[in-house]
């Protein structure tokens, strides 16, 4: 079944293991033959998988059990532990220019989040004394402008645009402008979604950075997202260079193993995660949190921590 | 451009990995080993197929070629395009929608999938097709939706029936279809807001609006239509599982087929849930969604 807890499925590997020493390769062997089916079910990208399970092989062949673990639960710890170091291991926080305004752009597909994000964005930075200014450079979606403004005035936050006739190039420069007149020390920028393979409209993404020079390109990514994360994480980073990463719809009962698949292809750190459409479920990132949720652990994490 | 060619020209990208690994895979050795189902097994699972389905996709492989005492490799993605031809065959799945009466077609998803885009395509063609489209904007909650949903039906050219932002959703369904009903409307169409599957309330608020539509007109709706997009992986399974349970999903609309994404984790939800897709969605534009033909679906995934 799909979602059943690797936790449980392991105890269950292991269950006549009790008592042991050390864990032999033939053990690990069929332990490793769980993770990777686990990881594969919560949509981690199948080559990200091999080269994790190959590494966590190594250390765990051989290792001590802790006296108070069953050798499950210790292969359990090592495989958590690796995730975590995987995915950055501490927390990442946005930049912020020292000669404002600070400039963040967010990309990414269709409906990946990015306009709600904007608005969360603003939200929280306006909670620490910030000015922010929400530019709305989606020419592109139908109502993708009145959309940040909702939000906007929801919020109470000013939003910049020049209409749907004008280039998104030219909006962003003149929010900029707009911003430092104004006395906005951040200016976020919602850009309009697109696939990754559009040559056309990442040419245009290439000219905002080009003439704004973001302090922030943010990459917007669905948590729900399968095997293809890597193909257009690797590809906005590799066109744009981004500088980290929002995982977005996390309130749900996805594994989100692409989040760490897009952190293994990019390198780059995951900043915030969405936890909900209300404008203030914006979340910092947690490493931890998010590699025990991959591996779908409730109980057991709290009894290795424990050990 | 004759509209497979024009499909194909939309897969392309779909094709180009998927099927040049298989086809490199199976023409690269002659020899059927080990190796070679492993890395058929690999092939779909890149694809979102799962890795279940996926293991089960070469069960039925290895046992058809052992049947079939084939020997060359190259015989294998005939086999493979076969079975899962087969799985997403079983049943011919079109739009129910009858002649002279308003039909109702609900259409629901989690966030950000492609509903309202979808919806705006869907009422094109309708329209198209000689019958009276009528909207209904039950997305009251997300920022403009409502104003999203108007612009295509002004693209369209059609109706829209709609209340303000935060109304009750069952209320402007119950209007649309009093509206339905005084306007000689052939095909309804209501949107909702996007919602995660797992959100009880959202979701009994979605039973509420089927339960509105249903007492309202008994046979009604026709068509429940679970919006899927192709990059998910395998959360689409327990999406359709539990619209499915809540709603009683009739077919499934796959999206943002034109991308990278494979969307194969339809054969697993055919597999298990045995919920058909109906429609694909090839790009943003007002042309883009096409009926979903599996035959010639998963041919154009295998052709060169
Ligand atoms: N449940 C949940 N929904 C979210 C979250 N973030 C965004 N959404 C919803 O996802 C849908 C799409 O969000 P948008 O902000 O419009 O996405 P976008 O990337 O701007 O979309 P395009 O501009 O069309 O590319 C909306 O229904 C949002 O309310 C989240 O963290 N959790
Ligand atoms: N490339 C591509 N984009 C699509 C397709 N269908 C929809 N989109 C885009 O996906 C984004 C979200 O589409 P919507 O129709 O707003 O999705 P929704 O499910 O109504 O979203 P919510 O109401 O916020 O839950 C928009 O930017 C659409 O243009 C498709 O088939 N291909
Ligand atoms: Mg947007
Ligand atoms: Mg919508």
């Amino acid at each position: 079944m799909i979602f059943e807890s690797l936790a449980e499925r392991l105890q269950n590997t292991f269950k006549k293991l009790k008592g042991k020493g050390k864990l032999d390769e033939k053990d690990v062997d069929e332990a490793m033959r769980e993770v990777r089916v686990a990881l594969l079910e919560a949509d981690v990208n199948y080559k990200v998988v091999k080269d994790f399970v190959k590494k966590v092989k190594e250390r765990a062949i051989g290792a001590e059990v802790l006296g108070s673990l069953t050798p499950g639960q210790q292969v359990i710890k090592i495989v958590n532990d690796e995730l975590t170091e995987l995915m950055g291991g501490t927390q990442s926080k946005i930049t912020i220019s020292s000669k404002p305004p600070t400039v963040v752009m967010l990309v990414g597909l269709q409906g990946a989040g990015k306009t709600t994000t904007v608005g969360k964005l603003g939200n929280q930075l306006r909670k620490q004394g910030r000015r922010p200014l929400l530019v709305a450079a989606d020419v592109y979606r139908p109502a993708a402008i009145k959309q940040l403004k909702v939000l906007g005035e929801q919020l109470n936050i000013p939003v910049f645009s020049l209409g749907d006739k004008t280039n998104p190039v030219d909006i962003a420069k003149a929010a900029v402008e707009h911003a430092k007149s104004y006395g906005n020390d951040m200016v976020l920028i919602d850009t309009a979604g697109r696939l990754h393979i559009n040559e056309e409209l990442m040419e245009e993404l290439k000219n905002i950075k080009e003439s704004v020079k973001p302090h922030e390109i943010l990459f917007v990514m669905d948590a729900t997202t399968g095997q293809d994360a890597v193909n257009v994480a690797k590809t906005f980073d590799e066109q744009l260079g981004i500088d980290g990463v929002i995982i977005t719809k996390l309130d749900g009962d996805t594994r989100g193993g692409a989040a760490l698949s897009v952190k293994a292809v990019t390198g780059k750190p995951i900043k915030f995660v969405g936890m909900g459409e209300k404008l203030d479920a914006l979340e910092p990132f947690f490493p931890d949190r998010m590699a025990s949720r991959i591996l779908g652990m409730g109980d057991v994490l709290s009894l290795i921590e424990k050990a | 451009m004759g509209f497979f060619s024009k499909l194909k020209e939309k897969l392309t990208k779909t094709r180009e990995g998927f099927v040049e690994k298989i086809e490199s895979l199976v023409t690269a050795r002659k020899k059927i080993d080990e190796e070679l189902y492993e890395e058929l097994e690999e092939a779909l699972i890149q694809s979102d197929v799962g890795i279940n389905t996926a293991l089960e996709l070469v069960e039925e492989l290895r046992r058809r070629v052992k049947e079939r005492k084939v020997e060359d490799a190259a015989e294998l993605k005939n086999i493979l395009q076969e079975i899962i031809t087969e799985v997403l065959m079983d049943d011919e799945s079109r739009l129910e929608l009858e002649k002279g009466k308003p039909n109702v077609i609900m259409v629901v998803g989690v966030n950000g999938v492609g509903k309202t885009t979808t919806i705006g395509k869907l009422a094109y063609q309708i329209k198209v097709g000689g019958r009276k489209v009528l909207l209904a904007a039950g997305d009251t909650f997300r920022a403009a939706a409502i104003d999203q949903l108007e612009i295509w039906s002004n693209r369209v050219g059609c109706d829209i029936i709609k209340h303000k932002e935060n109304a009750d959703p069952a209320a402007v369904v119950f209007d649309a279809i009093q509206a339905a009903r005084a306007r000689n409307i052939d095909v309804l169409i209501i949107d909702t807001a996007g919602r995660l599957h797992t959100k009880s309330n959202l979701m009994e608020e979605l039973k509420k609006v089927y339960r509105v539509i249903n007492r309202e007109m008994p046979d009604a709706p026709h068509e429940v239509l679970l919006v899927l997009d192709a990059t998910t992986g395998q959360n689409a399974i327990s999406q359709a599982k539990l619209f499915g349970e809540a709603v009683g999903v009739t077919g499934i609309v796959l999206t943002k087929l034109d991308g990278t994404a494979k969307g194969g984790v339809i054969i697993g939800i055919k597999k298990e849930l045995d919920v058909p897709v109906k429609l694909i969605g090839v790009g943003e534009q007002i042309e883009d969604l096409r009926p979903f033909k599996p035959g010639e679906f998963v041919e154009a995934l295998f052709e060169k």
